[in-house]
């Protein structure tokens, strides 16, 4: 299946892109999903700790099932306001 | 319609945010406005960038205004927050609370904002006269 994969701020500007579409599993979670682009984008290796994901416009757990999530968002620590 | 919520690049205009909120029978109005402050950790700074997860932040901003309504009572919340290039001193943020009295709507009002800093998908970028960073958590 595809998955629309998203980046905002400081995960935007290491990985170089803020949208990338991917083909992956659908038995595979965020974990697993995550674990995919840092071998893609080596500078994730160093995002600690992990971000937080988001699926399809949620927020979402690590061991989410991507199956039927179109769209996965992963975002550093908020600072709005 | 009790409750109103935008991420945008253009200038707040709290008049029509007051507009949407206010009604006869409402006695109370909150208003909080965050604007952009000239420093930050002992570093001044130039200018802010904000940059959001626009159709997340909304949806996120609407779950805590209409949390805000049930957990206070109050009747209209109106929540916008802006995006790109903010000079200093510009509003970067307006909550704005309507309600029968006082009390619940300064709460709802804090709670919203409070709220919204801790997880609305939206993020600050702090530039200074010698470079610029990502702020990452709350401020």
């Amino acid at each position: 299946m595809q998955v629309e994969v998203l980046y905002f701020a400081s995960l935007r500007e290491r990985v170089g892109t803020g949208q990338e579409i991917l083909d992956v599993d659908p038995s595979l979670d965020v974990n697993g999903l995550w674990e995919l682009l840092v071998r893609r984008h080596p500078a994730l290796s160093e995002v600690v700790p992990r971000p937080l994901a988001a699926c399809d416009r949620e927020y979402a757990s690590w061991d989410r099932r991507l199956s039927g999530v179109r769209e996965v968002a992963f975002l550093p620590p908020v600072s709005g306001g | 319609m009790s409750v109103h919520v935008r991420v945008q690049a253009e200038p707040l205009d709290l008049g029509s945010l007051l507009a949407f909120v206010q009604a006869p029978s409402l006695g109370g109005v909150a208003v909080f406005l965050g604007t952009v402050r000239d420093h930050h950790a002992g570093r001044a700074v130039v200018r802010l960038e904000y940059e959001a997860y626009p159709e997340m932040a909304e949806a996120e901003l609407r779950k805590i205004a209409e949390e805000a309504r049930a957990r206070f009572g109050v009747a209209r919340v109106a929540v916008v927050h802006r995006t790109g290039r903010l000079q200093i001193g510009e509003a970067s943020v307006a909550v704005v609370v309507a309600s029968e009295h006082r009390r619940e709507a300064l709460e709802a009002c804090r709670f919203v904002i409070d709220t919204l800093k801790r997880v609305a998908p939206i993020w600050k970028r702090e530039v200074y006269a010698d470079g610029a960073a990502w702020v990452e958590g709350e401020a």
